[in-house]
Order: C-alpha cells, then structure tokens, then sequence
C-alpha cells in the first residue's frame, strides 16, 4: 500500500498514521484514524471537510493542544524533526509560538478580554525572544505594522473588545506571528469574517507565507477558500482521509464520489463545469464517529457504492500520479 | 404587469442608542434606512450585504417581528399600515419565515408535531385529526418521514432541523416565506438539500421567496432579482444575470471581486490591506459607501446618491455610474 506522507528530511510537518481518540459517556473511539501528513517549508496545505470530520482534531493535535476528553493514542508527529508527543510539556511550550503557531477562527474567544493586544503579543515575545518590556513592545508594534493592521501604535494599546472583527483577525494573526514561528496552523481563519474581510485575510495570510517561508495548514470548510490558496490538498471525511492531491488535480479531476459530491453541491459552479438548477445533494448525513459504518464510512451516501464498499474499508492508494484516493469505486477523472 | 404581491415603500427601522446613567438617548441606529422593492407572486428576490448591512432587520420588520419607525408595506394589494393586531392575522398567516439557526430557532422541549401543529391550532384549520394528518402529510413534503413526528429537535441534525422549520412555515400555505439566512449554519452537503427543496416547493405551489443571505454564491443560485444593500440602503438592485456579469454600483463589484473563484488557475490577488467598515451607528455622510469606494469624489461626500432607473432597467444608487 502507497503511503503518502512519508517523512521526508526538512519536511516541517511530519504526521504519520495518527489517531485521535476521545474518552468520553459513549466510551473510547476514534475521530481521526491513519492521518499522515507532510508539510514542506513554504507550502500550503488545506485540509478540507464537513462538520465532524476531523479536521479541527487534526489541526489542535499538531501543537498538542487537543481537549482533555481526546488524545493521540497512536502514530507520531514530527515538528522541524522533533517528536512532538514524545516531548516534555515544558519543551512542548518553549516550542509553541516559536516553530509552530495556530490562528483560531473566533478571534474574540482566542484573545485575552483584559490585556491589551500589545500587551498580548509582547507577552508572547518576552517568553520566548527574551526581550525585555520596551523592546516586546515595540516588536509588537511592528507585527502589527506586518499584518497591516491600521494605526498599529494606537491598535496595540487598545483591548480586543474595540477592535473590527477584521482587525481581531489581524491582531491574531499578529500574536501567531510575533516570534517568527516555522509553521502556522490556521483553523477556519476566516469563516467569522464578511466576504469583503474574508478577502483582505486571505491575502494577507498568503502574502507573509511567501514572504516568510512560512508552512502553512489552512483548515476550512469551504472549497472556495481553498481553490485560492492551496498548493495541495486532503479532503477529510468521518475521520479520514478520503482524497489527497496537488490543488489543480483536485479541482480538474476530482475521483474520490464525496469530494466530487463537494463540488456538485456548491452553488457556485465549479471553473469548467456547467451551472445547473439543481444542486447535488449528497444524501443523508455524515455517521457519528462512535457509529461507523462497516467498510467505507461514505458508502451508505455514496451514489457509486458497491457490496464491496459496505463491508470493505477502501485505503489511501496513489490511483494517479501523485494523487491519492481511498475508494474501491473511484472515478477515473 | 399584475399587481406586486409585496410592495415596501421607503421602510424605515430605527433603533434608539441609549447610554449614562438615566439611559438618555445618545444616537440613532438607521438599521434601514429607507429600503423600497417589490416582489410578484412565485419570485425570489435575495437582499445581499455584509453583516449589519440591515438584511434581517427588513425581514423581522416585514413580519412585525420588529416595530418598523416608518414607511409603508402593501401585500396583495392591502395596505398593512400600522401592523395592527387585527389586521395581520391573515398577512401574518400568508407570509411567513424561516431562520437561520435550526438550533435556536426550535422550542428544545416541544414534539415536532406540536412544533409544525402549533400554526394550525392557532389558526383554528380543521379537526384535530385533519391537523395531524396534515403534519404528516407537511412532514412527508419536506423530506422528514412522518413517523419521526413524536421526536424532539434535539434527535434531529441541523438539516433535518431546518426542515422542521421549513414545515412550520408551509403549515398554512403562505404566499411569501421570508428566509432569513436559512443554509448559513449548514454543511455544503446539506446546504445543497435545502436549496434543492426550496426550489421544489417554489416551483409545485409558487411560492414568492424575500430570501436574505451574505453568501454571494448562494444568492447567485436561487435569486430570480438580487437587491444589494449597504448600511441601511439598497445600493443596487437587478435581475440576477444582469447583477452578477455587470455589477453597476462600486460596492457590488467589490462584493462580487471578494468571492473565491474555485477556479486555482485564475486566483484572485486580493490586497492585503485592511479598510474600515462604517458602522451603522457612525454612518459617512453623502453616500454611505464614499470611505471604502474608489471612485469617491467630493460629491460622494457631501450628496447621497438617490437609486435612479439605468437603461438597462436596473437600479443603483450612485453619482459616478
């Protein structure tokens, strides 16, 4: 079996046959299950899926801040090389903000209600730069200044509750940013957002992540963010990986029938597909992760399902150059 | 052309801001701020602007829901005037509403029967029994299996609950549901369902839908005419095609450049830098749109710009286009 994401030298994410399980009234069971992951230095890549599907389990377990209810109970994560689950929580903490960073999509839960945004960001900078208070607080300026935040000096005196959501989104993305971390995590950066900030984000994300090498995962919900920012893709479905493929692979020929399910749904037509009256609803509703079906957990929604797929679990397999599908039933794209 | 089945006249919703210690009247929020369309039987018309942009507030006022301060709604060719109690039981019967949170928008301890049943017993419809049959018949309409009519909202997903909500607003066959941003909390998968099923029903019993929403591409699928709306006005309002392939007013096109492509080989350079959005309370003068707009120039300072017929038929609201 072809497996994916194996770790390469230099890679910044490392992820391999990860599970994520949550002990909770309904007992132990998996919501993410044989995740693999690599990120380069200076790449993009968006995990994309439903409600449920894992994605936010996915994104949290790559700084080790998962709920106490859940845990990584196998595989291994490897952060610039280092064996992230197998750290010291001291150690785990001296990393944070510094190789790796996460932007939160509810800014206003994210930010501290009673410190200043200056404050905020310098606070993370004393920690790990070792700077003293007036120098934290003029590089907090400054990341402010990099984010393009308007009128930075008067911004960083200011508490979160006066700020735009835009400009909470900026002021995150500032405090992410503040030590120069190797790798961002961002967790449906902009979903909070109107259309017209959405756009300004998403800018401003992809312009510092080629400035600064930046790895960068996106987790989102919306195919559209994606198609704009994506160098590489996996689409997640009931704690899965279900397709994994290079951006242009995954909207010219999608083969996994959930992602190609996606699409169709979209109002929006997809570039080169027709606009139709009628959307494609995908049938029924994703299974609780604690009730999974037997084979592949797409199966009972899939139109394309055969007996094999109900009582078989379909692997990630390479089905084209680079391109990467679980499905025993796939399209030929 | 026939009579429009909901005609509004320069509605107006103005909330007091009130701060101090004796609670004085500080401001004025012109949530909307002199809004006018029509809608014919079987049409949706979309309301589509950014948050506080007085989308929702249009359509909780045209249900009463909230006390409009001004302007006038006819409905089938009746003045609804002053939102009087006697006059609006049969308005409030034929135009009813749709919201967008499933979860909140449910009573969390109340059967779904009882749910989509309440507007019939209400309205005094039928028997007991015919009522029952026409929340299984209601149930069956929009995709929920009738048997399930004894369960609580909590045991059904969001879909399903938007469903139920759906239901309760076709109980006494309206003319007009007023969707209020009602696929917004759902998954793309399921967001499709709904859509699907609202054109269904549009389509079997003409239904005319005033149908709110931020998403551009959602508004792009079902709309027949979009009305766009900035700070408490309508800015442009157009057939659908015509709106999307030319956006006359600035603030359109800024709308419709910002929504992602889905296309990764012609992606969008968005800029980077961050403009302030006005907020209702501090509203620019001149035209409300003038701090964020290109085009601005002094008379966008100074004069705001009345919505004007084009050639093409459409309407905007700008001194530069």
């Amino acid at each position: 079996m072809a497996q994916l994401a194996t770790s390469k030298v230099g890679a910044a994410i490392a992820v391999k046959d990860l599970e994520i399980r949550i002990r909770g009234e309904r007992g132990s069971y998996p919501v993410v299950a044989d995740m693999a992951l690599t990120v380069q230095p200076g790449e993009t890549l968006c995990i994309v899926g439903e409600s449920g599907c894992g994605k936010s389990m996915t994104a949290l377990s790559l700084l080790r801040l998962l709920p106490e209810a859940a845990s990584a109970s196998k595989g291994t994560i490897e952060i610039n090389g280092e064996d992230f689950l197998a750290m010291s929580q001291h150690r785990v903490e001296d990393l944070r903000g510094v190789e790796i960073a996460m932007i939160f999509q509810e800014p206003l839960t994210a930010l501290n209600p009673v410190l200043t945004i200056g404050e905020q960001i310098a606070e993370s900078v004393r920690r790990h730069k070792k700077l003293g208070h007036k120098a934290a607080m003029a590089r907090a300026i400054e990341t402010l200044q990099l984010v393009q935040m308007p009128d930075p000096a008067r911004r960083a005196r200011q508490f979160p509750h006066e700020l735009s959501g835009g400009q909470r989104q900026r002021a995150m993305i500032a405090l992410a940013l503040a030590c120069d971390p190797k790798i961002l995590v961002a967790d449906e950066p902009t979903t909070a957002l109107d259309v017209t900030v959405q756009a300004q984000i998403l800018g401003l994300i992809s312009d510092l992540q080629k400035r600064l090498g930046t790895a960068l995962v996106l987790i989102t919900h919306d195919l559209g963010v994606v198609a704009e920012v994506a160098d590489r893709v996996v689409v997640m479905y009931a704690g899965r990986r279900v397709e994994e493929a290079s951006v242009y692979d995954l909207f010219e020929h999608p083969i996994h029938p959930y992602t190609l399910g996606l699409m169709g749904a979209i109002p929006r037509p997809v570039a080169g597909r027709p606009a139709t009256d009628r959307l494609v609803d995908i049938a029924g509703t994703v299974p609780p992760p604690w009730d999974l079906p037997k084979g592949c957990a797409f199966a009972p929604r899939c139109p394309r399902a055969s007996a094999r797929c109900l009582e078989e679990r379909p692997p990630l397999e390479e089905k084209r150059p680079g391109h990467f599908a679980a499905c025993w039933e796939h399209v030929d794209g | 052309m026939a009579e429009a089945l909901l005609a509004v006249d320069d509605l107006q919703v103005h909330f007091p801001v009130r701060s101090g210690v004796f609670q004085r009247q500080s401001a004025t929020v012109k949530a909307v701020d002199g809004v006018s369309f029509s809608i014919a039987r079987g049409e949706t018309l979309s309301l589509v602007g950014e948050s506080g942009c007085g989308k929702s507030t249009t359509g909780l006022a045209l249900l009463g829901l909230v006390k409009p301060t001004g302007g006038r709604v006819r409905f089938d060719g009746t003045e609804i005037g002053s939102f009087r109690r006697r006059d609006l039981k049969d308005y409030r019967r034929r135009v009813q509403i749709v919201f967008q949170d499933p979860f909140s928008s449910l009573n969390p301890r109340r059967r779904v029967r009882d749910a989509i049943r309440v507007a019939l017993d209400i309205h005094g419809v039928g028997t007991r029994a015919e009522r029952d049959a026409e929340v299984a018949q209601l149930m069956a309409r929009v995709g929920l299996r009738p048997d399930q009519a004894d369960n609580f909202p909590h045991q059904f997903s969001g879909g399903q609950r938007q469903r139920i909500g759906i239901a309760r607003a076709l109980a006494l066959k309206p003319d007009i549901i007023v969707c209020d941003e009602p696929v917004s909390a759902l998954d793309v998968s399921v967001q499709a369902q709904i859509l699907n099923l609202l054109a269904d029903l549009q389509r079997d019993l003409g239904i005319a839908y005033l149908f709110i929403s931020h998403d551009l591409g959602v508004v792009e699928h079902i709309s027949h005419r979009v009305a766009v709306m900035y700070l408490g006005k309508i800015v442009e309002i157009a057939p659908k095609a015509l709106l999307f392939a030319s956006p006359t007013h600035p603030y359109t096109e800024m709308l419709t450049r910002a929504a992602p492509t889905l296309d990764p080989r012609h992606r969008h350079s968005f800029s980077a830098s961050s403009d302030d959005v006005p907020s209702a309370i501090n509203k620019p003068s001149g035209c409300p749109f003038h701090t964020r707009c290109p085009l601005a120039t002094e008379i966008c300072r100074t004069s705001e710009p009345a919505l004007t017929t084009r050639p093409d038929g459409r309407l905007a609201a700008c001194h530069h286009r």
